[in-house]
């Protein structure tokens, strides 16, 4: 009988499975766009960019927001809601300081006069990085609703895999922006 | 292989229980969300917003018939102007309007008829009308679930595609016309609005649609591989799945793997459009007016396009051969041939899709070097491809078949797989095909192979699973008469356009009289556009016999019409949300149990008898 929980504990919940089917779903998304972006750097009237300081200063806030998430579903696995509450704020605070950041990023390059003229690194910057900012905003919206959840709901919350699975979702989109980041690092420059 | 079965009797056995747990644990679930949607089920719950995985599926279905009569009706349109160019046909004009001035159809009509009908059967019939429908409705049944991973997901699934449908349909009737680029739509056609009317608004429309569709077709393919993984019944192990599920799950791990590229593709190109960058872009001149943008380059759009849209034949594809699988095994009474060679062959299809895109673009100054690869990589297809066929053959070989519509169509299915399939070794060849390139050759092959073959495979599906959606049998006789025009119609139409295509005609010319060269058939191309109109026919009075059927046809009072092994069999005749009413069966063997022990057919859920031979 042991096997059989051992094999019931291993078994990963249905939602959290298909998250990650959506998340190789959309790491092909951005590998079709940095592939296109590698082909393009190769063709002559290439034009590379020196990324903007904002970028550095929100890859340091995503960074930290992954950290307080994680914190925050220890607390809620231990039940200490209201430590659980607080942690889920700042999460949604450093969310949303990230995709203001990289809005003074965009207009930082714009100010240098990269606009969307062109087919250089600036402009699938605007695009990759963009698409990316897309995809925190949906997390952030996801953390929204559980941010309010935690504060009006009748019922007591008790299973953590919904927090669990926009853990996986949240970490997903930070390392993804560590990729493009160092992507665009190293092809970019 | 079935003895493979035997030697893992006991380790399966642990793993069935494992499953059970789980199973028991969603079972509970399930049916709290079953009883309490029974007491405020409203039309709107039931019919509209419904997460019922068989309701969806029918919405997807009869979506797709909607689509399908659409998009037949721009070919034969378009088959008008080709068999008869220069004619003048005024109730066109009735109809019309400035779109077919004097009775005839206008050029720019005329590519706005092919594009779409490329973009409608491709896409919006072939896609979302049969791995909708039928990944929708078979996989809770055949693997015993009460219902996708998330009914939720699923529900906003359909209603994606039908958001995509109302933009795409919008397109339709705005001054300036839908796409009108072919259904590539590849750049500069595509990205510059001067380049021609249907490049304006509607081409806007055409992506806007068909990134809805994307994410429709994302958050279905998430939920069929959720499902089939972690919600499979006790005893249903990976391999005692029917074919028709594990074709579901390889067209869905396409979908999953490859429509997000072409959604970049598509990003990119929208920005090209309305944003003023290159990315396509590059020293162009409309109408002596050079243009600013430099550095783009189109070939980037051709391979993030056949990244999606090679895989894509085989989303279309798959789904069919899988149910064919299935029918055939039934109504042959015989177990499927080669059932693992069946599985390793989806399989190494699924894999060999992501690696030959690039055999769309031989002609496109392509290195001959890394032409000569990818037609290595393409006529590989030719193995796995050949294993199916010789299996289908060999299961209805000295069968007891049942010639039923279902049965009839599959049959059909396997007679154009292989009719389409040999010209694909002709079109694999880089050397032949620069010559055979953007000629009706083409048309014919992928018509054959792909478009008419899968609508083979759909229509064996609606013959077959009709009875299970709607408690009712179609009208046979209407079914033998459909198979057999649509049949002879369709090696009528198609076969004589290999001919064409030899002869060097081009495809998507709106009027070859200006041509010597190309003015060879005439009269063939009246003969293909009469066959065309009488097929077209047809399949509306299948329409007719659909529609008819659902209310009026003859009632099903056998829970098993065909003598089935599967699961969905064993539900209730019109089964409600949860599919079974008390605990989902067991299953304890394979699929295809048929004439086994001098029995006709062995259930799944029938236990391994203590006499019975190897199994």
């Amino acid at each position: 009988m042991s096997t059989v929980s051992l094999e019931q504990q291993k078994k990963m919940h249905p939602h959290k499975f298909t998250l990650w089917v959506a998340i190789g779903s959309i790491v092909m998304m951005f590998a079709g766009l940095t592939s296109a972006f590698i082909v393009k750097s190769n063709q002559t009237g290439w034009k590379s960019v020196d990324l903007p300081k904002a970028f550095y200063i929100s890859t340091a806030v995503i960074l930290i927001s992954s950290i307080t998430f994680q914190v925050a579903l220890g607390f809620f696995k231990n039940r200490e809601m209201n430590k659980y509450r607080s942690m889920m704020g700042i999460t949604l605070l450093l969310g949303v300081a990230f995709v203001v950041l990289q809005w003074f990023g965009f207009q930082d390059l714009w100010a240098q006069g990269i606009t969307f003229k062109g087919s250089g690194a600036g402009q699938f910057l605007y695009v990759i990085f963009g698409l990316h900012a897309i995809h925190v905003v949906g997390g952030i919206i996801t953390l929204l609703v559980m941010f309010i959840k935690a504060f009006v709901g009748k019922t007591k919350l008790y299973s953590s895999v919904p927090i669990e699975v926009a853990a996986v979702y949240w970490h997903f989109v930070d390392f993804l922006w560590i990729y493009l980041l160092v992507f665009f690092l190293i092809i970019g420059g | 292989m079935k003895s493979s079965f035997h030697g893992t009797e006991a380790k399966q056995k642990n793993m069935s229980e494992a499953i059970n747990v789980q199973h028991g644990a969603a079972h509970v679930e399930h049916h709290d969300a079953h009883s309490h949607g029974h007491h405020k089920e409203t039309f709107v719950s039931k019919y509209i917003f419904s997460m019922d995985h068989k309701t969806i599926a029918k919405q997807f279905l009869i979506t797709g018939i909607i689509w399908a009569i659409v998009g037949g009706l721009f070919s034969v349109l378009f088959r008008l102007q080709l068999g008869y160019p220069g004619q003048s046909f005024p109730i066109l004009e009735t109809f019309f309007g400035n779109w077919a001035k004097g009775g005839q159809i206008q050029p720019e009509f005329y590519y706005a008829l092919i594009t779409m009908h490329g973009t409608v059967l491709v896409f919006f019939v072939l896609t979302a009308g049969l791995s909708g429908t039928f990944a929708n409705f078979l996989i809770p049944l055949q693997i015993g679930a009460r219902d996708m991973a998330s009914p939720f997901l699923n529900m906003l699934s359909y209603w994606f595609f039908f958001l995509a449908s109302v933009v795409m349909i919008s397109s339709l009737f705005i001054s300036t016309g839908p796409a009108s680029g072919g259904w590539t739509v590849y750049p500069p056609l595509s990205a510059l609005g001067q380049a021609s009317s249907g490049s304006k608004l509607g081409m806007d429309l055409w992506i806007v649609s068909m990134a809805l569709f994307v994410v429709s077709s994302l958050l279905g393919g998430l939920n069929y591989i959720s499902t089939i993984l972690n919600l499979r019944t006790k005893g249903m192990s990976m391999t005692r799945m029917p074919l028709t599920i594990w074709a579901l799950f390889f067209t869905a791990v396409l979908g999953v793997l490859s429509f997000p590229v072409l959604l970049s593709g598509l990003i990119l190109l929208l920005f090209d459009r309305n944003l003023g960058t290159s990315f396509y872009l590059s020293d162009i001149v409309v109408n002596g007016e050079i243009l600013a943008n430099e550095g783009g380059s189109a070939i980037l759009f051709q391979h993030l396009f056949w990244f999606l849209g090679h895989p894509e034949v085989y989303i279309i594809l798959l789904p069919a051969m899988g149910m064919v699988s299935e029918i055939l095994s039934v109504n042959s009474r015989k177990p499927i041939f080669g059932y693992m060679a069946m599985l390793g062959s989806l399989f190494a299809i699924t894999i060999l899709a992501f690696l030959v895109w690039a055999h769309h673009m031989f002609v496109t100054g392509l290195n001959p070097f890394l032409g000569s690869i990818f037609v290595l990589l393409t006529l590989l297809i030719a193995v796995p491809s050949a294993i199916k066929v010789f299996n289908w053959l060999t299961t209805l070989w000295r069968g007891n078949i049942r010639f039923t519509p279902a049965t009839l169509f599959a049959i059909g299915f396997v007679s154009l797989f292989i009719s389409g399939g040999l010209t694909g070794i002709f079109l694999g060849n880089s050397t032949i095909d620069i010559h055979l390139h953007d000629t009706m050759f083409v048309v014919a092959h992928f018509h054959i192979v792909m478009g008419v073959a899968s609508m083979f495979g759909m229509f064996a599906g609606i013959y077959h699973w009709f009875p299970k959606m709607f408690g009712r049998y179609l009208n046979s006789t209407l079914g033998y008469i459909h198979f057999w025009v649509t049949m002879i119609g369709s090696y009528l139409i198609f076969w004589p356009m290999h001919y064409q295509g030899l002869a060097g005609i081009p495809r998507r010319y709106l009027d070859k009289r200006g041509w010597v060269s190309f003015n060879d058939f005439p009269e063939l191309d009246k003969m293909i556009t009469i066959v065309s109109i009488i097929v077209f026919a047809v399949q509306l009075m299948f329409v007719f016999n659909f529609f008819y059927s659902i209310f009026k046809g003859r009632k099903v009072t056998n829970p098993n019409p065909w003598g089935a092994n599967t699961l969905e069999w064993t539900t209730p005749l019109r089964p409600g949300h949860g599919n079974w009413d008390g605990e989902i069966p067991e299953v304890h063997r394979w699929a295809y149990d048929y004439g086994k022990d001098g029995r006709e057919f062995i259930p799944q859920t029938e236990p391994i008898g203590e006499n019975e031979s190897k199994h």
